[in-house]
């Protein structure tokens, strides 16, 4: 039957069970929004920046395994999403993004709010789309969403030019074809390498995994638990990938890299297999290359191939998706009837547990001043663990990783890769209302929170409760710290003494409103505030010079670390 | 590790903007492409990219394993060392004076040039070979004065399949 292309693009989201699109309205997109109007198939949030549109949409993506979606106008508009794109495509977040165009026949003319967004994010998309033709729209969007979500997911753009929505064609969706020569997965590994897995493990006396995002991303984190546990390997995970494995856990260690916890950089210093799943091996976990897991063999599973022997050169390569590299791993333990004994075991996790007790996360107490570490384990404890939780980018996120445990999955959500502010907040409203009965947390610093300030309003119009723990040091937190290690404490442009009153500012927009500035109000400031349905911002004015630690210095071994007033080195 | 010439082999769809998406890649990751040579196959639908690249082996590698990750390229392929016939063509316009005019028919025979156009004070030749002997002809006909040449890049083909 023939349909005018909005229509089309509205039942292609229909299809893919799209229930909610975060996006702001302008000239070349006039036209979806009438037909929204018209016809409100999939729930529209009206966001206050177009930045915050793609980090909600990102946000929801993470927190429920779908594929988010976000609209924008051309122009301005598009540019916008652009940090937001940058920010999924670095950490593999299956989203796409749809961005109004000027007519076919006005581009390449200098057109009023026209820009080449294609060009310009080539680059920081999984894939992206010019719709020239109105015949090849249906087909278009339906593949966008495929390659998000599919092999190593992420962002998709899909350009519209004016004409070609408000063009009328004919639309059977039985008739879609998807270009299936590259949206095959690459074959799956020999059964040989599983074998190859299972004689590294046995032979191994001091195993560890280390597990990243690929884990969330692949939904293998009961495949990964029944692993850890049967062959009583220890676990430490990178940023992207705290929840896989429960923090709880007595086999978890943290966080590794420059600013893991001192045991997970020990054990990956001395182990002898490391066996690396659904994780890339940033900078940011190695440190010197060199010396990273230098007494180790090394196996490594990913579902991209490009990302295996980037960095390092491994042992065992496996290219796979989680999920059912660990299927395959674990009926392979259970046909063969291996279970790790205690005893083999013993001696590793001993010198795991001492290394423990000799340096534990840990930070100094103060009747006076509030330490933002406090408000973060005060904030695990009220909420059992049970939060989710979202972060900005800094010292702030350093903290919400270190001090709060999480024990499931897609509940640490947190910009890994590009390391955006700004992220954190519209990212929580996407998963506030993925979840709307769970308390959503943002952990935010001043920095941060004023770079999408603005969806105080979005929160208000949908009634989105989300909370925002504001970690308010009157800094840029992290680079401040940088500054006082490495630059003798010159403070260059990293005093952010002006801030606004943020009780002022949220109360303005609407939400409650609270401030801690004594270590005995923080408990109080918590029970008041995160347990309305309002949302509300909490401003914690917490001791200015704190700094996160431990600390690997860039460039340095991970297993040289300083952690606070000691150095210590093994 | 050394660097080398590599020529890889690109099969992509053909569409408006795989080439840009091949060339962004690479320039992305800092990488220069020296030579450059695309049209379609025998399947309209998909096109032939060959394109030259300095690099070690492990550079290239991931070269290879980033444009393959591209939702439009098919196949990649290292033909450096792999059995192929590599071909180029270049064309050389030279002006033609009174002085010269005698010494380049006589090198033109020799080095197996084709003349395309010959008027009473320019020529254009046309040569094909290998990169290496392309080179040769260049450097021998540089002191009879090149006014301007236009290099192909290098197009390969596996001798079997």
């Amino acid at each position: 039957m023939k349909m005018k292309g909005t229509q089309i693009l509205l039942e292609c989201l229909k299809a893919e069970g799209v229930d909610v699109m975060f996006g702001y309205p302008g000239g070349s997109v006039i036209d979806i929004y009438d037909e929204l109007h018209r016809n409100p198939a999939v729930k529209h949030i009206l966001v206050r920046h177009e930045q915050a549109a793609v980090h909600a949409a990102d946000g929801y993506a993470r927190a429920t395994g779908k594929v988010g979606v976000a609209l924008a106008t051309s122009g301005p508009g598009a540019t916008n999403t652009v940090t937001g794109i940058a920010t999924a495509n670095m950490d593999s977040i299956p989203i796409v993004v749809f961005t109004g165009q000027v007519p076919t026949h006005l581009i390449g003319n200098d057109a009023f709010q026209e820009c080449d967004i294609t060009g310009i994010t080539r680059p920081c998309t999984k894939h992206n789309y010019l719709v020239r033709n109105p015949d090849e729209l249906a087909s278009t969007i339906r593949e966008a969403f495929h390659i998000a979500r599919t092999g190593r997911p992420g962002p998709v753009l899909v350009d519209l030019p004016k004409n070609v929505i408000a063009a009328e064609v004919d639309y059977d969706p039985a008739k879609i074809k998807i270009n299936a020569t590259k949206l095959s997965l690459p074959p799956k590994p020999s059964s040989k390498k599983y074998v190859q897995f299972l004689e590294m493990l046995r032979a191994a006396k001091r195993p560890l995994l280390i597990t990243g995002g690929g884990i969330l991303l692949g939904k293998a984190w009961d495949e990964l638990r029944a692993f850890a546990r049967r062959a009583k390997v220890p676990v430490t995970s990178t940023l992207m990938g705290l929840g896989a494995f429960p923090g709880s856990d007595p086999l978890f260690l943290g966080m590794p890299g420059m600013h893991g916890t001192y045991f997970a950089n020990m054990a990956i210093s001395h182990c002898d297999l490391l066996i690396c799943i659904g994780a890339r091996f940033d900078d940011r976990v190695t440190g010197k290359l060199e010396t990273f897991a230098s007494n180790a063999q090394i196996i490594h599973v990913d579902v991209d191939p490009s990302s295996i022997n980037k960095n390092i050169v491994v042992d065992l390569p496996i290219v796979s998706d989680a999920k059912s590299a660990l299927e395959n791993i674990n009926r392979l333990l259970k046909d063969h009837n291996y279970t790790a004994t205690d005893a083999e075991r013993k001696d590793w996790l001993d010198q795991i547990e001492a290394w423990k007790k000799k340096a534990p996360l840990s930070y100094c107490q103060d009747t006076e001043h509030i330490k933002p570490q406090c408000v973060i384990e005060t904030l695990h404890e009220l909420t059992k663990g049970k939060a989710l939780i979202t972060t900005e980018v800094g010292q702030n996120q350093m903290w919400a990783a270190q001090f709060y445990r999480y024990d499931d999955p897609n509940t640490f959500i947190s910009s890994g890769g590009l390391g955006t502010m700004g992220y954190g907040f519209p990212a929580a409203m996407g998963v506030k209302l993925a979840f709307p009965d769970r308390i959503v947390v943002d952990i935010a610093g001043d920095g941060s929170i004023q770079m999408n300030i603005q969806e105080m309003a979005t929160c208000m119009q949908y009634n989105i409760p989300v909370k925002i723990v504001l970690l308010n040091n009157g800094y840029l937190g992290m680079v401040r710290q940088w500054q006082e290690l490495f630059y003798e404490k010159r403070y260059s442009n990293t005093d952010m003494t002006f801030q606004p009153d943020f009780v002022k500012v949220a109360e303005a927009y609407g939400w409650q409103a609270l401030r801690a500035t004594k270590p005995g109000e923080i408990k109080t400031v918590l029970e008041q505030g995160l347990f309305t349905d309002r949302p509300c911002l909490m401003d914690f004015q917490v001791s200015r010079e704190e700094c996160v630690y431990p600390m690997v210095r860039p460039g340095a071994s991970i297993s040289e670390m300083t952690l606070g007033t000691r150095e210590m080195t093994n | 590790m050394e660097k080398k010439e590599n020529v890889i082999s690109l099969l992509v769809n053909n569409k408006p903007d795989v080439l840009a998406r091949v060339a962004g890649t690479l320039g992305g990751k800092g990488y220069n492409i020296e030579t450059l040579c695309v049209d379609v196959t025998i399947n309209p639908d998909v096109s032939k990219i060959i394109l030259t690249t300095i690099g070690t082996k492990a550079t290239v590698q991931k070269i290879e394993a980033q444009l393959a990750r591209l939702i439009d390229v098919i196949k990649v392929e290292n033909l450096t060392d792999v059995e192929t016939v590599k071909r180029e063509l270049v064309l050389i316009r030279m002006s033609l004076t009174a002085d010269n005019k005698n010494e380049l028919i006589r090198r033109i025979n020799q080095l197996n040039c084709k003349i395309l156009t010959f008027n009473s004070d320019h020529c254009v030749l046309e040569f094909r070979g290998n990169k290496a002997e392309v080179d040769k002809v260049l450097e021998t006909l540089k002191p009879l004065g090149i006014d301007d040449i236009a290099r192909t890049g290098i197009a390969a083909l596996e001798r079997k399949n």
